[in-house]
């Protein structure tokens, strides 16, 4: 699985939930592409990760 | 005092600075701003400067004497709505701008109907929750708008240390990713500066170019 262009090998994380835990983020801050696709929030438990999927993951930090 | 041109003397003025291929471009934009403190109120005048000549803000705070340090608002508007208040400091750019304002609580049902028929918006929230609620609603609703957000300008110095990244296909990112509690001296019209204009740079850069 890819992760921000990175080889991170067989999925490690089972769902966009668990990566987003992983890579010690918040559900609420964050936006998620699985293969050039956004993964609405309310997906991100119920959405599997695959070992060929390519995966973008972006935390916002507050200030503006 | 000297009268301000004609709107056609006025767009022959930018046409003359800018070529007129590009200020054809750029003043046929509808460009949004979602938030009107530090980054929103300056990338405002920096787009209207530029020849932007639909802008559409939104934003449901009044100017506080505490944002001064780093907003593009006057102590006379202390109190004022900032829709209002950016308002009139676009018309005072330009009287011909064209300014459609929002002085509510953007959320995912609003946000389409507000942003829809922008080309461009740009996301200048405070919170990251909001931020991600704002990108993630364009993202999933709005499938031809493109997003310019803010990440990351609070404290001094480290100007270089902000950048402007593609990170999806319609979402660009400015700012160094650190968070305003871990730097030291919160938010400061500098920095905060610096970030804005890196926004309102890609903004101006993907109307011409399609990328930043």
């Amino acid at each position: 699985m890819k992760v921000n262009g990175i080889d991170e090998g067989p999925a490690a994380a089972k769902t966009v939930s668990d990566l987003i835990r992983n890579s010690g983020l918040r559900e609420d801050r964050v936006a998620v592409e699985v293969n050039g696709n956004i993964v609405p929030r309310s997906d991100y438990s119920i959405t599997v990760l695959k070992d060929d999927d390519s995966v973008e993951i972006v935390g916002f930090v507050g200030g503006g | 005092m000297m009268s301000f041109p004609s709107i056609g003397e006025w767009d022959d003025i930018l046409s003359e600075r800018h070529t007129p291929r590009i200020h054809n471009i750029i003043k046929k934009a509808r460009i949004g701003i979602a938030g009107l403190g530090g980054l929103g109120s300056n990338i405002a005048s920096m787009l209207v400067r530029a020849g932007i000549s639909v802008m559409v803000i939104a934003d449901m705070d009044n100017v506080d004497a505490s944002n001064i340090n780093r907003q593009n608002y006057f102590a006379a508007h202390v109190g004022n709505a900032k829709t209002d208040a950016t308002e009139e400091m676009l018309k005072r750019i330009n009287p011909y701008v064209t300014v459609k304002k929002h002085h509510i609580r953007l959320d995912r049902d609003n946000i389409p109907s507000v942003f829809g028929n922008c080309e461009i918006i740009c996301e200048a929230f405070d919170r990251p929750s909001e931020k991600a609620m704002l990108i993630n609603t364009i993202m999933e609703k709005c499938p031809d708008v493109k997003v310019v957000a803010g990440s990351g300008m609070a404290g001094f110095g480290r100007s270089n240390g902000i950048t402007t990244k593609k990170i999806f296909d319609r979402l660009y990112i400015c700012g160094d990713g650190i968070d305003m509690e871990d730097a030291e001296g919160g938010l400061m019209a500098p920095r905060v500066n610096i970030c804005a204009a890196h926004m309102a740079n890609a903004v101006i850069s993907l109307l011409v170019n399609g990328d930043v």
